[in-house]
Protein backbone atom coordinates (compact mmCIF):
# COMPACT_ATOMS: atom_id res chain seq x y z
CA UNK A 1 0.00 0.00 0.00
CA UNK A 2 2.84 2.35 0.84
CA UNK A 3 4.44 1.70 -2.51
CA UNK A 4 1.17 2.41 -4.32
CA UNK A 5 0.84 5.63 -2.34
CA UNK A 6 4.36 6.67 -3.22
CA UNK A 7 3.82 5.94 -6.91
CA UNK A 8 0.52 7.83 -6.98
CA UNK A 9 2.11 10.71 -5.07
CA UNK A 10 4.87 10.85 -7.63
CA UNK A 11 2.58 10.57 -10.64
CA UNK A 12 -0.09 13.00 -9.49
CA UNK A 13 1.99 16.17 -9.98
CA UNK A 14 2.73 15.02 -13.52
CA UNK A 15 -1.00 14.65 -14.18
CA UNK A 16 -2.05 17.75 -12.29
CA UNK A 17 0.37 20.01 -14.16
CA UNK A 18 -1.90 19.59 -17.18
CA UNK A 19 -4.83 21.25 -15.36
CA UNK A 20 -5.62 24.96 -16.00
CA UNK A 21 -2.79 27.00 -14.45
CA UNK A 22 -2.98 30.04 -12.17
CA UNK A 23 -2.86 32.56 -15.03
CA UNK A 24 -5.82 30.85 -16.70
CA UNK A 25 -7.77 30.70 -13.44
CA UNK A 26 -6.97 34.38 -12.76
CA UNK A 27 -9.15 35.31 -15.75
CA UNK A 28 -12.13 33.55 -14.17
CA UNK A 29 -14.17 36.72 -13.54
CA UNK A 30 -15.03 39.45 -16.00
CA UNK A 31 -16.88 42.72 -15.35
CA UNK A 32 -19.11 44.11 -18.08
CA UNK A 33 -20.95 47.43 -18.33
CA UNK A 34 -24.34 47.05 -20.01
CA UNK A 35 -24.96 50.81 -20.49
CA UNK A 36 -23.89 51.08 -24.15
CA UNK A 37 -25.97 48.08 -25.16
CA UNK A 38 -29.19 49.11 -26.96
CA UNK A 39 -32.41 47.15 -27.19
CA UNK A 40 -32.10 44.44 -29.86
CA UNK A 41 -28.30 44.47 -29.73
CA UNK A 42 -26.06 41.59 -28.80
CA UNK A 43 -22.34 41.54 -28.11
CA UNK A 44 -19.90 38.68 -27.69
CA UNK A 45 -17.38 39.03 -24.89
CA UNK A 46 -14.68 36.64 -23.77
CA UNK A 47 -14.82 34.88 -20.42
CA UNK A 48 -12.33 32.12 -19.56
CA UNK A 49 -11.33 32.13 -23.24
CA UNK A 50 -14.87 31.30 -24.26
CA UNK A 51 -17.39 33.53 -26.04
CA UNK A 52 -20.28 34.86 -23.95
CA UNK A 53 -23.35 36.28 -25.71
CA UNK A 54 -24.75 39.34 -23.90
CA UNK A 55 -28.10 40.12 -25.50
CA UNK A 56 -30.54 42.98 -24.82
CA UNK A 57 -33.69 41.28 -26.03
CA UNK A 58 -36.65 43.07 -27.66
CA UNK A 59 -40.06 42.80 -26.03
CA UNK A 60 -41.13 40.59 -28.95
CA UNK A 61 -38.32 38.15 -28.28
CA UNK A 62 -39.17 38.00 -24.58
CA UNK A 63 -42.86 37.42 -25.32
CA UNK A 64 -42.00 34.66 -27.81
CA UNK A 65 -39.80 32.94 -25.24
CA UNK A 66 -42.51 33.14 -22.57
CA UNK A 67 -45.25 31.83 -24.88
CA UNK A 68 -43.51 28.48 -25.43
CA UNK A 69 -45.14 25.37 -23.98
CA UNK A 70 -42.56 23.69 -21.72
CA UNK A 71 -43.71 20.25 -22.84
CA UNK A 72 -42.34 21.02 -26.32
CA UNK A 73 -38.82 21.53 -25.01
CA UNK A 74 -36.00 18.98 -25.08
CA UNK A 75 -34.34 20.60 -22.05
CA UNK A 76 -37.29 22.23 -20.25
CA UNK A 77 -36.53 25.61 -18.67
CA UNK A 78 -38.76 28.66 -18.33
CA UNK A 79 -37.60 32.03 -19.60
CA UNK A 80 -37.40 33.17 -15.95
CA UNK A 81 -35.01 30.27 -15.19
CA UNK A 82 -32.58 31.71 -17.72
CA UNK A 83 -32.61 35.38 -16.69
CA UNK A 84 -32.35 37.36 -13.45
CA UNK A 85 -35.57 38.77 -11.94
CA UNK A 86 -36.04 42.43 -12.89
CA UNK A 87 -33.44 42.10 -15.66
CA UNK A 88 -35.26 39.76 -17.98
CA UNK A 89 -34.37 41.82 -21.04
CA UNK A 90 -30.74 40.75 -20.62
CA UNK A 91 -29.90 37.22 -21.67
CA UNK A 92 -26.36 36.18 -20.80
CA UNK A 93 -25.17 32.79 -22.04
CA UNK A 94 -22.03 30.94 -23.08
CA UNK A 95 -21.95 31.11 -26.87
CA UNK A 96 -20.95 27.51 -27.44
CA UNK A 97 -23.25 24.99 -29.05
CA UNK A 98 -23.89 22.16 -26.59
CA UNK A 99 -23.42 19.65 -29.40
CA UNK A 100 -19.75 19.80 -30.35
CA UNK A 101 -18.63 23.26 -29.34
CA UNK A 102 -19.15 25.46 -32.41
CA UNK A 103 -20.30 29.07 -32.05
CA UNK A 104 -23.91 29.64 -33.15
CA UNK A 105 -25.05 32.67 -35.17
CA UNK A 106 -27.64 35.01 -33.66
CA UNK A 107 -29.79 36.39 -32.18
CA UNK A 108 -32.70 36.56 -34.59
CA UNK A 109 -31.49 33.53 -36.55
CA UNK A 110 -33.13 30.22 -37.37
CA UNK A 111 -36.77 29.22 -37.16
CA UNK A 112 -37.15 30.30 -33.53
CA UNK A 113 -35.84 33.89 -33.67
CA UNK A 114 -32.78 32.87 -31.67
CA UNK A 115 -29.48 31.17 -32.50
CA UNK A 116 -28.51 28.83 -35.31
CA UNK A 117 -25.40 26.63 -35.27
CA UNK A 118 -23.85 26.34 -38.75
CA UNK A 119 -21.93 23.15 -37.97
CA UNK A 120 -24.70 20.63 -37.55
CA UNK A 121 -27.85 22.72 -37.72
CA UNK A 122 -28.90 23.02 -34.07
CA UNK A 123 -31.49 25.76 -33.50
CA UNK A 124 -32.06 27.70 -30.28
CA UNK A 125 -34.98 30.01 -29.47
CA UNK A 126 -34.92 33.61 -28.20
CA UNK A 127 -34.18 32.33 -24.68
CA UNK A 128 -31.28 30.18 -25.97
CA UNK A 129 -33.18 26.91 -25.49
CA UNK A 130 -32.54 24.02 -27.85
CA UNK A 131 -35.48 23.49 -30.17
CA UNK A 132 -34.22 21.51 -33.16
CA UNK A 133 -31.09 19.63 -34.31
CA UNK A 134 -28.54 17.36 -32.63
CA UNK A 135 -27.58 19.46 -29.57
CA UNK A 136 -28.76 17.85 -26.31
CA UNK A 137 -29.07 20.91 -24.03
CA UNK A 138 -29.86 24.64 -23.90
CA UNK A 139 -27.05 27.16 -24.25
CA UNK A 140 -25.29 27.28 -20.88
CA UNK A 141 -25.94 30.23 -18.56
CA UNK A 142 -22.65 31.20 -16.88
CA UNK A 143 -22.64 32.12 -13.19
CA UNK A 144 -23.08 35.93 -13.02
CA UNK A 145 -24.65 38.60 -10.84
CA UNK A 146 -25.78 42.18 -11.26
CA UNK A 147 -23.43 44.51 -9.43
CA UNK A 148 -25.53 47.55 -10.41
CA UNK A 149 -28.61 48.23 -12.50
CA UNK A 150 -26.56 48.03 -15.69
CA UNK A 151 -23.38 46.23 -14.62
CA UNK A 152 -22.63 42.52 -14.33
CA UNK A 153 -19.82 40.34 -13.08
CA UNK A 154 -19.46 37.01 -14.82
CA UNK A 155 -17.79 34.14 -12.97
CA UNK B 1 15.58 -20.67 -39.08
CA UNK B 2 18.44 -22.85 -37.92
CA UNK B 3 19.21 -23.97 -41.44
CA UNK B 4 19.90 -20.38 -42.47
CA UNK B 5 22.59 -19.75 -39.88
CA UNK B 6 25.14 -21.57 -41.97
CA UNK B 7 24.92 -18.95 -44.70
CA UNK B 8 26.72 -16.42 -42.50
CA UNK B 9 30.39 -16.25 -43.41
CA UNK B 10 32.76 -15.86 -40.48
CA UNK B 11 34.03 -12.26 -40.25
CA UNK B 12 37.73 -11.47 -40.01
CA UNK B 13 39.78 -8.49 -38.80
CA UNK B 14 37.79 -5.48 -37.61
CA UNK B 15 34.56 -7.28 -38.44
CA UNK B 16 35.48 -10.13 -36.10
CA UNK B 17 36.57 -7.67 -33.40
CA UNK B 18 33.12 -6.10 -33.44
CA UNK B 19 31.32 -9.40 -33.87
CA UNK B 20 32.92 -10.75 -30.70
CA UNK B 21 31.78 -7.69 -28.74
CA UNK B 22 28.53 -6.49 -30.33
CA UNK B 23 27.29 -8.93 -33.01
CA UNK B 24 24.95 -6.40 -34.59
CA UNK B 25 25.91 -7.19 -38.19
CA UNK B 26 25.36 -10.89 -37.56
CA UNK B 27 22.01 -10.11 -35.95
CA UNK B 28 20.87 -8.05 -38.92
CA UNK B 29 21.99 -10.77 -41.32
CA UNK B 30 20.38 -13.66 -39.44
CA UNK B 31 17.19 -11.95 -38.30
CA UNK B 32 16.43 -9.66 -41.23
CA UNK B 33 18.40 -10.40 -44.39
CA UNK B 34 18.18 -14.21 -44.15
CA UNK B 35 14.63 -14.17 -42.73
CA UNK B 36 12.78 -16.96 -44.58
CA UNK B 37 9.78 -15.39 -46.32
CA UNK B 38 6.96 -17.21 -48.12
CA UNK B 39 7.74 -17.13 -51.81
CA UNK B 40 4.21 -16.27 -52.94
CA UNK B 41 3.71 -12.84 -51.32
CA UNK B 42 1.92 -10.40 -53.64
CA UNK B 43 2.25 -6.62 -53.81
CA UNK B 44 -0.30 -6.09 -51.02
CA UNK B 45 2.48 -7.37 -48.73
CA UNK B 46 4.80 -4.49 -49.61
CA UNK B 47 2.81 -1.94 -47.60
CA UNK B 48 4.56 -2.89 -44.36
CA UNK B 49 7.87 -1.74 -45.79
CA UNK B 50 6.18 1.29 -47.34
CA UNK B 51 4.83 2.26 -43.91
CA UNK B 52 8.26 1.81 -42.37
CA UNK B 53 9.77 4.07 -45.03
CA UNK B 54 7.02 6.67 -44.58
CA UNK B 55 7.54 6.68 -40.80
CA UNK B 56 11.21 7.49 -41.38
CA UNK B 57 10.25 10.25 -43.85
CA UNK B 58 7.80 11.73 -41.32
CA UNK B 59 10.30 11.66 -38.45
CA UNK B 60 13.08 13.17 -40.59
CA UNK B 61 10.94 15.99 -42.00
CA UNK B 62 9.26 16.53 -38.63
CA UNK B 63 12.63 16.93 -36.96
CA UNK B 64 13.56 19.60 -39.51
CA UNK B 65 10.23 21.41 -39.08
CA UNK B 66 10.54 21.43 -35.28
CA UNK B 67 13.73 23.48 -35.64
CA UNK B 68 11.71 26.37 -37.10
CA UNK B 69 8.22 25.92 -35.70
CA UNK B 70 7.15 27.91 -32.62
CA UNK B 71 4.50 26.20 -30.42
CA UNK B 72 2.95 29.43 -29.16
CA UNK B 73 -0.63 30.50 -29.89
CA UNK B 74 0.54 33.96 -30.94
CA UNK B 75 3.37 32.80 -33.20
CA UNK B 76 2.52 29.30 -34.45
CA UNK B 77 0.54 30.31 -37.55
CA UNK B 78 3.18 32.80 -38.69
CA UNK B 79 6.01 30.38 -37.99
CA UNK B 80 4.45 27.79 -40.33
CA UNK B 81 4.06 30.45 -43.02
CA UNK B 82 7.67 31.47 -42.39
CA UNK B 83 8.76 27.85 -42.86
CA UNK B 84 6.88 27.76 -46.17
CA UNK B 85 8.27 31.08 -47.45
CA UNK B 86 11.59 31.88 -45.80
CA UNK B 87 13.28 28.72 -44.56
CA UNK B 88 15.66 27.21 -47.13
CA UNK B 89 13.76 24.38 -48.77
CA UNK B 90 11.09 24.78 -46.10
CA UNK B 91 8.26 24.71 -48.61
CA UNK B 92 9.25 21.23 -49.64
CA UNK B 93 9.92 19.91 -46.14
CA UNK B 94 6.55 21.17 -44.90
CA UNK B 95 4.77 19.83 -47.98
CA UNK B 96 6.36 16.38 -47.70
CA UNK B 97 5.43 16.23 -44.02
CA UNK B 98 1.76 17.13 -44.50
CA UNK B 99 1.33 15.10 -47.70
CA UNK B 100 3.31 12.29 -46.06
CA UNK B 101 0.80 12.11 -43.19
CA UNK B 102 -2.02 11.62 -45.70
CA UNK B 103 -0.13 8.98 -47.65
CA UNK B 104 0.88 7.23 -44.42
CA UNK B 105 -2.81 6.68 -43.71
CA UNK B 106 -3.46 5.49 -47.26
CA UNK B 107 -0.78 2.84 -46.80
CA UNK B 108 -2.06 2.07 -43.30
CA UNK B 109 -5.60 1.42 -44.52
CA UNK B 110 -4.35 -0.83 -47.33
CA UNK B 111 -2.09 -2.69 -44.87
CA UNK B 112 -5.04 -3.18 -42.47
CA UNK B 113 -7.37 -4.33 -45.26
CA UNK B 114 -4.77 -6.82 -46.49
CA UNK B 115 -4.54 -8.29 -42.98
CA UNK B 116 -8.32 -8.49 -42.75
CA UNK B 117 -8.73 -10.15 -46.15
CA UNK B 118 -5.96 -12.72 -45.87
CA UNK B 119 -6.64 -13.48 -42.20
CA UNK B 120 -3.20 -12.33 -41.07
CA UNK B 121 -4.60 -11.63 -37.59
CA UNK B 122 -5.50 -15.29 -36.90
CA UNK B 123 -3.58 -17.63 -34.59
CA UNK B 124 -0.66 -17.59 -34.06
CA UNK B 125 -0.45 -13.92 -35.14
CA UNK B 126 -2.82 -12.24 -32.65
CA UNK B 127 -0.03 -10.33 -30.89
CA UNK B 128 1.15 -9.05 -34.26
CA UNK B 129 -2.38 -7.80 -35.01
CA UNK B 130 -2.87 -6.20 -31.59
CA UNK B 131 0.42 -4.33 -31.91
CA UNK B 132 -0.63 -3.19 -35.39
CA UNK B 133 -3.95 -1.88 -34.06
CA UNK B 134 -2.03 -0.06 -31.31
CA UNK B 135 0.12 1.59 -33.96
CA UNK B 136 -3.07 2.60 -35.81
CA UNK B 137 -4.49 4.27 -32.69
CA UNK B 138 -1.19 6.06 -31.98
CA UNK B 139 -1.01 7.20 -35.61
CA UNK B 140 -4.52 8.68 -35.31
CA UNK B 141 -3.42 10.58 -32.21
CA UNK B 142 -0.19 11.75 -33.81
CA UNK B 143 -1.97 12.97 -36.95
CA UNK B 144 -4.57 14.82 -34.89
CA UNK B 145 -1.96 16.55 -32.71
CA UNK B 146 0.03 17.46 -35.80
CA UNK B 147 -3.02 18.90 -37.54
CA UNK B 148 -3.56 21.31 -34.65
CA UNK B 149 -0.02 22.73 -34.78
CA UNK B 150 -0.40 25.17 -37.77
CA UNK B 151 -3.04 26.90 -35.59
CA UNK B 152 -5.35 27.83 -38.43
CA UNK B 153 -9.12 27.85 -38.11
CA UNK B 154 -9.46 24.14 -38.93
CA UNK B 155 -6.65 23.31 -36.49
CA UNK B 156 -8.30 25.27 -33.70
CA UNK B 157 -11.80 23.93 -34.25
CA UNK B 158 -10.59 20.37 -34.71
CA UNK B 159 -8.95 20.66 -31.29
CA UNK B 160 -12.15 22.16 -29.86
CA UNK B 161 -14.50 19.53 -31.27
CA UNK B 162 -12.26 16.57 -30.40
CA UNK B 163 -11.58 17.69 -26.82
CA UNK B 164 -15.32 18.39 -26.56
CA UNK B 165 -15.95 14.70 -27.22
CA UNK B 166 -14.64 13.95 -23.72
CA UNK B 167 -17.19 16.36 -22.22
CA UNK B 168 -19.83 13.80 -23.24
CA UNK B 169 -18.68 11.52 -20.40
CA UNK B 170 -21.21 11.86 -17.56
CA UNK B 171 -20.17 13.75 -14.38
CA UNK B 172 -16.39 13.81 -14.89
CA UNK B 173 -16.54 14.90 -18.54
CA UNK B 174 -16.13 18.66 -18.01
CA UNK B 175 -13.11 18.41 -15.64
CA UNK B 176 -11.48 15.92 -18.02
CA UNK B 177 -12.00 18.29 -20.94
CA UNK B 178 -10.48 21.20 -18.99
CA UNK B 179 -7.61 18.96 -17.93
CA UNK B 180 -6.94 17.99 -21.56
CA UNK B 181 -7.10 21.61 -22.71
CA UNK B 182 -5.23 23.09 -19.77
CA UNK B 183 -7.90 25.79 -19.75
CA UNK B 184 -11.59 26.36 -20.22
CA UNK B 185 -11.15 26.77 -23.96
CA UNK B 186 -8.48 25.56 -26.39
CA UNK B 187 -5.60 28.01 -26.06
CA UNK B 188 -1.84 28.29 -25.70
CA UNK B 189 -1.47 25.53 -23.04
CA UNK B 190 -3.35 23.17 -25.39
CA UNK B 191 -1.07 23.99 -28.30
CA UNK B 192 2.04 23.49 -26.18
CA UNK B 193 1.09 20.04 -24.94
CA UNK B 194 -0.13 18.95 -28.37
CA UNK B 195 3.27 19.86 -29.78
CA UNK B 196 4.94 17.86 -27.02
CA UNK B 197 2.79 14.80 -27.75
CA UNK B 198 3.22 15.20 -31.49
CA UNK B 199 6.98 15.02 -30.97
CA UNK B 200 6.80 12.09 -28.55
CA UNK B 201 4.32 9.73 -30.21
CA UNK B 202 6.24 8.93 -33.43
CA UNK B 203 9.05 7.53 -31.30
CA UNK B 204 6.55 5.46 -29.31
CA UNK B 205 5.23 4.24 -32.68
CA UNK B 206 8.81 3.42 -33.69
CA UNK B 207 9.22 1.33 -30.54
CA UNK B 208 6.00 -0.56 -31.16
CA UNK B 209 7.01 -1.08 -34.79
CA UNK B 210 10.06 -2.96 -33.47
CA UNK B 211 7.76 -5.17 -31.38
CA UNK B 212 5.43 -5.53 -34.40
CA UNK B 213 8.30 -6.81 -36.57
CA UNK B 214 9.48 -9.05 -33.74
CA UNK B 215 5.97 -10.49 -33.43
CA UNK B 216 6.02 -10.99 -37.21
CA UNK B 217 9.29 -12.88 -37.19
CA UNK B 218 8.26 -15.36 -34.50
CA UNK B 219 5.47 -17.11 -36.48
CA UNK B 220 6.74 -15.77 -39.84
CA UNK B 221 4.70 -14.09 -42.57
CA UNK B 222 1.20 -15.10 -43.48
CA UNK B 223 0.78 -15.38 -47.26
CA UNK B 224 -1.99 -15.17 -49.88
CA UNK B 225 -2.96 -18.83 -49.47
CA UNK B 226 -3.07 -18.61 -45.67
CA UNK B 227 -1.35 -22.02 -45.59
CA UNK B 228 1.57 -22.15 -43.16
CA UNK B 229 5.10 -22.67 -44.44
CA UNK B 230 5.71 -26.43 -44.54
CA UNK B 231 9.31 -26.67 -45.71
CA UNK B 232 12.21 -24.51 -46.86
CA UNK B 233 10.91 -25.04 -50.42
CA UNK B 234 8.06 -22.67 -49.55
CA UNK B 235 10.34 -19.78 -48.64
CA UNK B 236 13.03 -17.54 -50.05
CA UNK B 237 15.29 -15.26 -48.02
CA UNK B 238 14.16 -11.69 -47.44
CA UNK B 239 17.38 -10.38 -48.99
CA UNK B 240 17.79 -9.86 -51.85
CA UNK B 241 14.36 -10.97 -53.11
CA UNK B 242 11.85 -9.13 -50.92
CA UNK B 243 14.30 -6.38 -50.07
CA UNK B 244 14.47 -5.45 -53.76
CA UNK B 245 10.74 -5.89 -54.28
CA UNK B 246 9.85 -3.79 -51.24
CA UNK B 247 12.31 -1.05 -52.24
CA UNK B 248 10.73 -1.00 -55.69
CA UNK B 249 7.27 -0.68 -54.11
CA UNK B 250 8.51 2.15 -51.86
CA UNK B 251 9.81 4.03 -54.91
CA UNK B 252 6.51 3.58 -56.76
CA UNK B 253 4.60 4.72 -53.69
CA UNK B 254 6.81 7.81 -53.36
CA UNK B 255 5.87 8.96 -56.88
CA UNK B 256 2.40 10.26 -55.90
CA UNK B 257 3.89 11.56 -52.62
CA UNK B 258 6.43 13.57 -54.61
CA UNK B 259 3.86 14.71 -57.15
CA UNK B 260 1.57 16.04 -54.42
CA UNK B 261 4.43 17.64 -52.48
CA UNK B 262 5.84 19.33 -55.58
CA UNK B 263 2.71 20.41 -57.41
CA UNK B 264 -0.29 20.33 -55.07
CA UNK B 265 0.91 20.43 -51.45
CA UNK B 266 -2.37 21.82 -50.11
CA UNK B 267 -4.86 19.97 -52.29
CA UNK B 268 -5.62 17.44 -49.54
CA UNK B 269 -6.11 20.15 -46.92
CA UNK B 270 -8.80 22.71 -46.26
CA UNK B 271 -8.67 26.38 -47.33
CA UNK B 272 -9.96 27.55 -43.94
CA UNK B 273 -6.74 26.45 -42.31
CA UNK B 274 -5.03 29.43 -43.93
CA UNK B 275 -7.09 31.71 -41.68
CA UNK B 276 -5.39 32.13 -38.28
CA UNK B 277 -7.19 30.49 -35.34
CA UNK B 278 -10.05 32.63 -34.01
CA UNK B 279 -11.74 31.38 -30.82
CA UNK B 280 -14.79 33.57 -31.47
CA UNK B 281 -15.64 32.49 -35.03
CA UNK B 282 -16.48 28.97 -36.11
CA UNK B 283 -15.87 28.16 -39.79
CA UNK B 284 -19.09 27.49 -41.73
CA UNK B 285 -18.34 23.77 -41.82
CA UNK B 286 -15.80 21.70 -39.95
CA UNK B 287 -14.39 18.77 -41.90
CA UNK B 288 -11.41 16.62 -40.88
CA UNK B 289 -8.68 15.40 -43.22
CA UNK B 290 -9.89 12.72 -45.65
CA UNK B 291 -8.40 9.85 -43.66
CA UNK B 292 -10.59 10.59 -40.63
CA UNK B 293 -13.79 11.10 -42.62
CA UNK B 294 -15.21 7.56 -42.13
CA UNK B 295 -14.90 7.88 -38.35
CA UNK B 296 -16.22 11.44 -38.44
CA UNK B 297 -19.26 10.14 -40.36
CA UNK B 298 -19.77 7.49 -37.68
CA UNK B 299 -19.60 10.15 -34.94
CA UNK B 300 -22.15 12.34 -36.70
CA UNK B 301 -24.51 9.57 -37.79
CA UNK B 302 -25.61 8.97 -34.21
CA UNK B 303 -28.12 11.78 -33.63
CA UNK B 304 -30.58 9.79 -31.53
CA UNK B 305 -30.55 8.74 -27.86
CA UNK B 306 -30.89 5.14 -26.70
CA UNK B 307 -32.41 4.50 -23.30
CA UNK B 308 -30.70 6.88 -20.83
CA UNK B 309 -27.67 7.61 -23.05
CA UNK B 310 -28.06 10.94 -24.82
CA UNK B 311 -27.24 11.33 -28.50
CA UNK B 312 -23.88 13.03 -27.94
CA UNK B 313 -22.52 10.37 -25.55
CA UNK B 314 -23.88 7.57 -27.76
CA UNK B 315 -22.15 9.06 -30.79
CA UNK B 316 -18.88 9.12 -28.88
CA UNK B 317 -19.31 5.52 -27.67
CA UNK B 318 -20.06 4.23 -31.18
CA UNK B 319 -17.17 6.27 -32.59
CA UNK B 320 -14.77 4.73 -30.05
CA UNK B 321 -16.21 1.26 -30.58
CA UNK B 322 -15.60 1.49 -34.33
CA UNK B 323 -11.85 1.49 -33.63
CA UNK B 324 -11.83 -0.76 -30.54
CA UNK B 325 -13.67 -3.49 -32.47
CA UNK B 326 -10.59 -3.95 -34.66
CA UNK B 327 -8.65 -5.24 -31.62
CA UNK B 328 -11.19 -8.06 -31.22
CA UNK B 329 -11.04 -9.22 -34.82
CA UNK B 330 -8.99 -12.40 -34.05
CA UNK B 331 -11.81 -13.54 -31.76
CA UNK B 332 -14.65 -12.48 -34.05
CA UNK B 333 -13.46 -14.11 -37.28
CA UNK B 334 -12.66 -17.64 -36.10
CA UNK B 335 -12.80 -19.40 -39.45
CA UNK B 336 -10.01 -21.96 -39.64
CA UNK B 337 -9.37 -20.97 -43.25
CA UNK B 338 -7.23 -17.86 -43.05
CA UNK B 339 -7.24 -16.49 -46.55
CA UNK B 340 -10.30 -14.82 -48.08
CA UNK B 341 -9.17 -16.40 -51.35
CA UNK B 342 -10.74 -19.70 -50.24
CA UNK B 343 -13.82 -18.23 -48.58
CA UNK B 344 -16.47 -17.49 -51.24
CA UNK B 345 -19.03 -15.86 -48.91
CA UNK B 346 -16.51 -13.95 -46.80
CA UNK B 347 -15.13 -12.31 -49.93
CA UNK B 348 -18.51 -10.84 -50.82
CA UNK B 349 -19.08 -9.38 -47.36
CA UNK B 350 -15.48 -8.15 -47.16
CA UNK B 351 -15.78 -6.15 -50.37
CA UNK B 352 -19.14 -4.75 -49.26
CA UNK B 353 -17.31 -3.66 -46.10
CA UNK B 354 -14.66 -1.90 -48.17
CA UNK B 355 -17.35 -0.10 -50.19
CA UNK B 356 -19.15 0.74 -46.94
CA UNK B 357 -15.95 2.28 -45.52
CA UNK B 358 -15.46 4.36 -48.69
CA UNK B 359 -19.12 5.42 -48.60
CA UNK B 360 -18.71 6.59 -44.99
CA UNK B 361 -15.61 8.48 -46.10
CA UNK B 362 -17.68 10.30 -48.75
CA UNK B 363 -20.55 10.96 -46.33
CA UNK B 364 -18.16 12.41 -43.75
CA UNK B 365 -17.33 15.14 -46.25
CA UNK B 366 -21.00 16.02 -46.90
CA UNK B 367 -23.25 18.18 -44.74
CA UNK B 368 -25.44 15.95 -42.55
CA UNK B 369 -28.79 16.49 -44.21
CA UNK B 370 -31.40 14.61 -46.23
CA UNK B 371 -30.42 11.27 -47.75
CA UNK B 372 -26.83 11.56 -46.42
CA UNK B 373 -28.01 11.10 -42.83
CA UNK B 374 -29.90 7.91 -43.68
CA UNK B 375 -27.01 6.52 -45.73
CA UNK B 376 -24.56 7.28 -42.91
CA UNK B 377 -26.76 5.39 -40.44
CA UNK B 378 -26.95 2.40 -42.80
CA UNK B 379 -23.19 2.62 -43.25
CA UNK B 380 -22.58 2.52 -39.49
CA UNK B 381 -25.04 -0.35 -39.15
CA UNK B 382 -23.21 -2.46 -41.73
CA UNK B 383 -19.82 -1.57 -40.21
CA UNK B 384 -20.82 -3.16 -36.90
CA UNK B 385 -22.98 -5.94 -38.33
CA UNK B 386 -19.96 -7.03 -40.40
CA UNK B 387 -17.69 -7.34 -37.37
CA UNK B 388 -20.12 -8.49 -34.71
CA UNK B 389 -22.60 -10.69 -36.61
CA UNK B 390 -21.44 -11.59 -40.12
CA UNK B 391 -17.87 -12.63 -39.25
CA UNK B 392 -18.79 -14.87 -36.27
CA UNK B 393 -21.63 -16.49 -38.27
CA UNK B 394 -19.48 -17.05 -41.36
CA UNK B 395 -16.82 -18.68 -39.17
CA UNK B 396 -19.39 -21.32 -38.23
CA UNK B 397 -21.52 -21.82 -41.32
CA UNK B 398 -19.38 -21.02 -44.36
CA UNK B 399 -17.93 -23.94 -46.34
CA UNK B 400 -14.50 -22.89 -47.54
CA UNK B 401 -12.97 -24.12 -50.77
CA UNK B 402 -10.24 -26.78 -50.46
CA UNK B 403 -6.82 -25.42 -49.55
CA UNK B 404 -3.64 -26.24 -51.47
CA UNK B 405 -1.41 -28.73 -49.69
CA UNK B 406 1.42 -26.23 -49.54
CA UNK B 407 2.54 -22.81 -50.74
CA UNK B 408 4.68 -24.44 -53.42
CA UNK B 409 1.74 -26.41 -54.77
CA UNK B 410 -0.35 -23.25 -55.04
CA UNK B 411 2.19 -21.45 -57.20
CA UNK B 412 3.65 -24.35 -59.20
CA UNK B 413 1.43 -26.55 -61.37
CA UNK B 414 1.35 -30.13 -60.03
CA UNK B 415 3.69 -32.46 -61.90
CA UNK B 416 1.74 -34.53 -64.44
CA UNK B 417 2.39 -38.25 -64.28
Amino acid sequence: MGTIGAVLGGVWPLINQLNPDASVLALSTVDFDLTPLQEGQSVTIKWRGQPVFVTYRTQKQIDEAKAVNLADLRDPQTDADRTKPGHEQYLIQIGICTHLGCIPHGPGEGEFDGWFCPCHGSQYDSAGRIRKGPAPRNLVIPPYRFTGDKAITIG
Amino acid sequence: MAEHQGSHTQPVGAGKWWDDRLPIARGVKQLILDYPTPKNLNYWWTFGSILGAMLIVQIATGLALSMHYVPNAGLAFDSVEMIRRDVNGGRLVQAVHSVGASMFFLALYIHLARGMYYGSFKAPREALWLLGCTIFVLAIGTAFFGYVLPWGQMSYWAATVITNIFAAIPVVGEPIMEWLRGGFAVDNPTLNRFFSFHYLLPFVIGGIVVLHIWALHVPGNNNPTGVEVRSSRDTISFSPYYLAKDLFAVVVFLIPVAWLAFFAPDILGHADNFIPADPLVTPPEIVPEWYFLPFYAILRAIDFPIWFIDSKLLGVIIFGASIVVLFFLPWLDRSRTRSGRYRPLFRVFFWIFVVDFLMLMYLGSRLPEGIYVTLAKLGVLYYFVYFLIILPLLSRYETPRPLPASISESVLPPARS
